[in-house]
């Protein structure tokens, strides 16, 4: 008989690795797995307003997030200094900020690590609602994009004097990325939530020969993941979003290891 | 900053089939009818009016000008693509021959001048670069499919058209330079385009390469009737198969005919004597004109003149 706790683990990590999958696909292709993970991080500060202002963590969170988002967009468009040194900048001042803004919360005493590494055997009724419900329509928008997401991960420029729109195709994108980090906050953390979304991409990509069939896989490993992540977990007492994340990436190292995939000469 | 010296005020005077409609300047189209189509894109000299928008024409820049960093990129330029008819813009590096095209396609707005697309214009475009990265699984025939709404067959067949009919099944991320070339010139086929736009086709292929898929666009300029904007640094090769040169240098340096632009002082300033006599062993012999429609008509009987002669639109760009 297996403990409702671990039922509830157990249907949140696969909720989450079935929405992360097509958007964790488009984060790999596109190069933006650092993006993701300034947005991750940086939305600790989102934690910290919400318990600041006792509104609800998940909508602090994805506010939080969309506005780091735009941010980082706006910041992109600077030319002198580069990208990645914009997002290491915001992602550590914003971790930083996040950190102090939730020490400095009166109150019960907070959790931190909960909130950076997530409690996955600590999900409600609640949290699994808002990994369905907003999974659902985190997926249906990844689905009404994804012909343009596609065309612009393989040409921006063509896509775009195609008549695809990048504008909307950015802002979709940031919505989706923002829910699925805040759903993803309470299993696994802002620390891993990320890992989520690249890690089973990058193990499914060696067996993928179409784009769908490398979300499939994707969601294949994430799932697979979570069953013998949490098992671990309960076998040897260990943490239960880093034990998921663990498997996921022994599973990537041995995909990419793994004879026949493409290697430099 | 627009240069005032061309005359370039910030009005333009659009043909009636031209989707923004302005007041029509009557002094502007009757001069239009003097039968000197090709002599459009450059005959304004020092304080001539703004050129008139030809309603045949498929795509046409006015004035275009472009200033990033304090430093103008492009500047008064004029252009004009008409049906049927291989425009080729040639140019040294860093003369905004793909910033150009960036504003015809929309992909940029101009800081100044207008851009004119005919109201039936669809753009089939071929980006300079094409680099496919290898994280992203895709095939050639979904790549050719995607988002155009087209049968896998009529795929195959445009991929045939190019030549390119064998890499059909494979990866984008295996193909060689030329054959992605073919790949992306049959994904601007697939959109049913009245005007192709190719940004330095035939970059990263060899020269035997070269001149076939320079009879390609030739050929397929004929079978199906398109207007062609191909972007070069490549001289002879490209401006023998070309019906019309635009030398481009932030400004129009010079155009016309092949042959004219090819001892035109500016080329020769900027490309060297040697490339203007080297330019002589790849003239093709031009065994038609232009009518007033763009379309290639029989020679008259008295050849010998050009049909069009080359007029410098500003000789001198210095001292800025």
């Amino acid at each position: 008989m297996i403990e409702p706790f671990l039922l509830r683990a157990l249907a949140a990590g696969i909720g989450l690795a079935i929405v992360a999958a097509p958007l964790g696909c488009f984060v790999v292709w596109n190069r933006m797995a650092y993006f993701g993970e300034t947005v991750a991080q940086a939305s600790l500060l989102g934690v910290a307003f919400g318990l600041m202002f006792k509104l609800d963590l998940t909508l602090s969170v994805m506010f939080v997030a969309l506005i780091v988002a735009g941010l980082l967009i706006l910041a992109g468009r600077q030319t002198a200094v580069p990208t990645d040194s914009i997002l290491g900048l915001m992602h550590f001042g914003a971790l930083a900020s996040g950190v102090i803004a939730t020490a400095l919360v009166r109150g019960p005493s907070i959790d931190l690590m909960g909130y950076l590494f997530g409690d996955v055997f600590a999900v409600t009724g609640e949290d699994l609602f808002w990994v369905y419900g907003g999974g659902a329509l985190a997926l249906l928008a990844m689905a009404g994009l994804w012909s343009s997401l596609l065309r612009l991960a393989v040409h921006e420029e063509l896509a775009a004097a195609e008549g695809v729109s990048r504008h909307r195709v950015r802002i979709g994108f940031t919505l989706v990325l923002a829910l699925t980090i805040a759903i993803g906050m309470k299993i696994v953390g802002i620390l891993l939530v990320i890992a989520f979304l690249i890690v089973p991409a990058v193990a499914a990509r060696p067996f993928a020969e179409t784009p769908e069939r490398m979300v499939v896989l994707a969601a294949l490993v994430g799932v697979m993941s979570t069953i013998l992540g949490l098992a671990l977990s309960t076998a040897i007492d260990a943490p239960g979003g880093p034990s998921v994340v663990l498997v996921m990436a022994v599973l990537a190292g041995l995909a990419l290891a793994a004879p026949g995939v493409r290697r430099s000469p | 900053m627009p240069r005032q010296t061309h005359g370039h005020a910030e009005h333009h005077v659009h043909g009636p089939d031209c989707r923004h409609h302005h007041a029509q300047s009557p002094s502007n189209t009757t001069a239009r009818a003097d039968g000197h189509v090709h002599t459009a894109s450059c005959s304004h000299g020092a304080d001539a009016e703004p050129l008139a928008v030809d309603p045949t024409v498929l795509l046409c820049g006015r004035g275009l000008g472009l200033v990033r960093g304090g430093r103008p990129l492009l500047e008064a330029v004029d252009i004009d693509i008409r049906p049927r008819e291989i425009v080729t813009l040639i140019g040294p590096n860093g003369a905004g021959k793909t910033t150009l095209v960036r504003l015809l396609l929309g992909l940029e707005v101009p800081d100044s001048g207008s851009v004119h697309r005919h109201a039936d214009l669809v753009i089939g475009y071929a980006p300079q670069r094409f680099d496919i990265d290898g994280a992203l699984p895709m095939t050639v025939a979904r790549f050719l499919g995607l988002g155009l709404g087209v049968r896998p067959g009529s795929v195959l067949e445009t991929l045939g058209e190019v030549g390119a009919a064998h890499v059909f099944g494979q990866q984008l991320r295996s193909l060689s330079g030329g054959e992605l070339q073919r790949v992306v010139l049959a994904r601007a086929l697939l959109r049913e385009p009245n005007l192709l736009v190719l940004d330095e086709p035939v970059r990263g292929v060899d020269y035997a390469g070269e001149a076939e898929l320079y009879t390609l666009i030739g050929t397929l300029r004929n079978t199906r009737g398109l207007g062609v904007l191909l972007v070069s640094h490549d001289l002879h090769v490209v401006m023998a198969s070309s019906d019309r040169v635009l030398c481009l240098n932030r400004h129009v340096c010079c155009s016309g005919v092949p042959e004219t632009v090819a001892q035109h002082p500016e080329y020769v300033r900027l490309f060297g004597a040697d490339a203007a006599r080297a330019f002589a062993v790849y003239q093709h012999h031009h065994d038609h004109r232009h009518d007033l429609g763009g379309e290639p008509a029989p020679m008259p009987a008295t050849p010998g003149l050009p049909d069009f002669a080359a007029v410098p639109v500003a000789a001198k760009e210095t001292g800025r």
